[in-house]
């Protein structure tokens, strides 16, 4: 099996600071592929240089064998990558229907159209409240995003991310914020969506990590120092001494 | 040639008064993240002070000190009674709220002084000229300008790089909430960098009144002048906003004989006479196009 | 409920024409004022569209206007006064220059976004008193209107009614593009410019797309603006204009697009009105911008947002 996404040898420096340092990383389909480490390890820049926010100084990002590396966010986007945020990130003042049929909008590549209304289409409309359904967010559909708990503006940035169809899903702390219940019910959530793409999980809550994760990468300093299953990297020495001192 | 010499001489020194109105203007908006059109209306303010008193003094130079530190007070009394209320504000308001206050102050200064432009007799001891080379000479009261101006940038230059109160003002341009973090009093910070700023503007202003013709909305065309200079130079850095002053003046005066006489040259007949002037008065919006193309946040970018 | 406001006002700008024509007697300086309202606001509607709705701060959106009154201004000279040549210029060198300095401008955000628009429209403001053809600084007067198929509908009798129904129609037009595919992406780019990205949607494109539309609608107004006064000068593009357009729209109320007709008419009869009063009227528009920035957060008619 070929991975899905393959990044190769990434470097990136800020000035004298090396942020990421050579890191290598394959995601396989189906899977999901968590990316942990000590704070400053530079795991969001990494999801930045994947995604296309921040340009990389050297290496290669392959979705399916196609070289992005160059591409901007949204071609990224188009090619079949989406992300979610660390920080909350809806629109605020649309609903959360309005919300994922943008995203649905998006997918099709369909924005320069000047003179339908867009409220009343049934393409955008059907697809955006079948995602909002495997979310649980079906009964606040109508209600503003702005409006929504911390724990369904999750959901919701969620459902935007899986109304783009995408192969890859890159998630940056999907479960900040969350309280315990909201954890919770999130966790399941993210475990269910293995069958419909490949999942880049950078998350510090280690339970809901080494619950979900297929296969993790371990990055301290801008470099991977480790690669398994979750078994062998609670076993490795060189994580032991990364975290120490963190809770782990 | 020799009138290169003189276009550059008078592009250095609309450069240095374009850096005096600038200067405070982007440390204003670096720090405060604050639009203040109504900046322009102190370099008004500055040559309309400079003319009463130096009418009611007899002394140029006692008009100049005065017309300068008033101007510096007005400021901050615009500050204290408008400008606090808007800096937890969108731009927009921003915006709308200082628009008001140019159309009070201009329509106020033309209720006081009259719509008539007003002169500023150059003072005795500046008022001759010199020989720069055989056969042209040079007003001494446009070289004075220029060295007030870079006297005003190396005064400016030394407090900002070499100070305590310099080093945070710099931190507070690149990064304003930090320094707050760090329990220095922004707005104190703030009112003093406000001050300095329309001090410096109103100061220019007196400097420019015996060169141009003082007149109600003299303000606002140095003003966006300025903006573009910000915009160059970078939003919060002294050094861009002096660089940028320079390279907005010379090309402004330079390339106006410049591009006037390559369109003669190239364009034979009353089309050079044309095209000339148009593309002569874009040309320093071409530069600053050029300029962000390259570097979207100016050539010395304070923010990171 | 939501057209009540827009109908009413449509309505009322009627009025003027419909009482005409039962043989009330309207003084002709009230068509002139209401007709200048309405050519503002088709302005400052435009403003709307990517200030209030794609939440692009353009400080310098009397450029368009003066590009389109210059287009008249050109085909006069040369003889031209059909509209088919007249309007389709005037949109394609608005246009033209809303692409080029709308790529410039949109590299920046916020407050650089404010000063580089005001910068291009200065540049505008030189480049139109250089042009000594016609008429530099002193403006250029048209030697006869912009005819219409040959009717014309633009002379000193009609044009208020020809100005009502260009009014409306780009009401019309701007309402179905603002809930279009299109205005949808617009308004979310303001809300969260990257989290649209995000989704593939190219913001810079739509963005650009916008600046666009709204300077073609701004040249038309400058085309009505000329044929108006039957004069033409670079005051039209002065950057006091540009920032009347801004407060039109803030005043009336960010993003609603009729709020324009309002905040225009508030802005004209104070100009003209208190105009009538004193000259130093100023002073009194200058510190009730301020007490309404201060006092009233959402505009005069209450926009969705600031």
């Amino acid at each position: 099996m070929s991975a899905l996404l393959r990044v190769e040898n990434l470097h990136k420096r800020f000035g004298a600071l090396v942020v990421t340092d050579g890191v290598s990383l394959d995601v396989m389909p189906g899977r999901i592929h968590a990316v942990i480490g000590p704070n400053g390890a530079g795991k969001t820049t990494l999801i930045h240089q994947i995604f296309g926010t921040l340009a990389p100084d050297a290496g290669v990002i392959r979705l399916d064998g196609r070289d992005i590396t160059r591409l901007a966010p949204h071609r990224r986007a188009q090619a079949g990558l989406a992300r979610s945020f660390q920080i909350t990130s809806v629109l605020p003042e649309f609903s959360a229907l309005e919300n994922v049929a943008l995203a649905v909008q998006a997918r099709a590549g369909s924005s320069f159209r000047f003179f339908r209304a867009a409220r009343g289409q049934a393409g955008l409309n059907a697809p955006a409240m079948a995602v909002l359904e495997r979310v649980g967010l079906r009964a606040r559909a109508g209600m503003v995003a702005g409006s929504l708990s911390h724990g369904e503006k999750r959901q919701l940035e969620l459902a935007m991310a899986l109304a783009a169809k995408p192969r890859v899903m890159l998630l940056d702390e999907p479960l900040a914020g969350a309280g315990p219940e909201e954890t919770a019910r999130l966790v399941t959530l993210l475990g269910s969506l293995r069958d419909a793409c490949a999942i880049v999980l950078v998350e510090h809550d280690m339970d809901a990590v080494f619950q979900l994760a297929d296969e993790i990468t371990v990055l301290a300093q801008g470099r991977v120092i480790a690669h398994g299953t979750p078994g062998a990297i609670r076993e490795d020495a060189a994580v032991r001494t990364a975290y120490l001192g963190e809770d782990f | 040639m020799t009138l290169l010499i003189v276009q550059a001489l008078n592009g250095a020194q609309l450069g240095m008064l374009l850096f005096l109105i600038a200067a405070g203007l982007t440390l204003v908006f670096g720090v405060m993240n604050f639009v203040n059109l109504a900046h322009g209306v102190q370099y008004m303010i500055g040559a309309y002070l400079g003319v009463s008193f130096a009418l009611l003094t007899g002394s140029f130079w006692a008009g100049l000190v005065l017309a300068s530190l008033t101007a510096g007070a007005f400021g901050l009394l615009l500050e204290w009674l408008i400008f606090r209320h808007l800096y937890k504000r969108g731009e927009l308001d921003q915006v709308l709220a200082t628009f008001g206050v140019i159309l009070s102050l201009n329509e106020g200064t033309r209720l006081i002084w009259g719509s008539n432009p007003l002169e500023l007799p150059m003072p005795d001891l500046l008022s001759g000229s010199f020989q720069l080379v055989e056969g042209l000479r040079y007003p001494v009261y446009r070289v004075a300008v220029m060295a007030a101006g870079l006297l005003v940038a190396l005064a400016l230059a030394l407090v900002v790089n070499r100070t305590r109160i310099g080093m945070l003002i710099r931190a507070g341009a690149s990064n304003g909430p930090m320094v707050s973090a760090l329990g220095v009093d922004i707005m104190r910070l703030f009112r003093v960098v406000f001050g300095v700023g329309a001090m410096m503007a109103g100061f220019a202003g007196v400097l420019a009144a015996p060169l141009v013709s003082v007149e109600p909305g003299m303000g606002e065309n140095l003003l966006i002048l300025a903006f573009v200079v910000i915009v160059i130079g970078g939003v919060g850095s002294i050094r861009g906003a002096f660089v940028a002053a320079v390279i907005v003046g010379l090309v402004d005066t330079l390339g106006r004989s410049l591009i006037t006489d390559a369109a003669q040259a190239a364009l034979s007949g009353p089309a050079s006479a044309r095209v000339g002037p148009a593309v002569a008065s874009m040309l320093i919006y071409l530069v600053m196009a050029a300029v962000l193309a390259v570097k979207p946040a100016g050539l010395f970018a304070a923010r990171t | 409920m939501k057209f009540v406001v827009p109908v009413a006002i449509f309505v009322a700008l009627a009025l003027i024409p419909l009482l005409a024509a039962v043989g009330v007697h309207v003084p002709g300086i009230v068509t002139l004022i209401a007709s200048r309202v309405m050519i503002f606001a088709l302005a400052a509607m435009s403003l709307d569209l990517i200030m209030g709705i794609g939440g692009l701060p353009s400080f310098g959106h009397a450029a368009p206007v003066a590009i389109g009154a210059y287009a008249v201004a050109v085909c006069d000279a040369a003889g031209v006064q059909a509209a088919a040549a007249v309007i389709p210029a005037a949109l394609a060198a608005a246009g033209l220059f809303a692409l080029a300095t709308g790529a410039v401008a949109l590299r920046t955000r916020g407050v650089n976004f404010i000063m580089i628009t005001l910068a291009f429209a200065q540049m505008v403001y030189f480049a139109t008193g250089s042009l000594a053809d016609y008429g530099g600084d002193d403006g250029y007067t048209l030697s006869a209107r912009t005819t219409v198929f040959g009717l014309d509908l633009l002379d000193a009798k009609r044009i208020y009614l020809t100005t009502l129904v260009v009014l409306i129609a780009v009401y019309v037009l701007l309402r179905v593009i603002a809930a279009s595919r299109f205005g949808r992406a617009l308004a979310a780019i303001r809300q969260n410019r990257g989290r649209v990205q995000a989704l593939g949607i190219d913001a810079f494109a739509i963005e650009l797309a916008a600046l666009v539309i709204a300077a073609m609608i701004a040249a038309l107004a400058g085309v009505l603006m000329a044929n108006q006064a039957e004069f033409v000068s670079p005051a039209y593009a002065a950057w006091g204009r540009s920032g009347e357009l801004m407060v039109m729209v803030i005043l009336g109320g960010l993003g609603t697009l009729h709020g324009a007709v309002i905040g225009a008419a508030i802005v004209v009869l104070a100009e003209e009105g208190l105009g009538a009063v004193t000259q130093h009227w100023p002073l009194v528009l200058g510190p009730f911008l301020v007490l309404a920035v201060l006092f009233f957060r959402h505009g005069i008619v209450g926009g969705a947002r600031r």
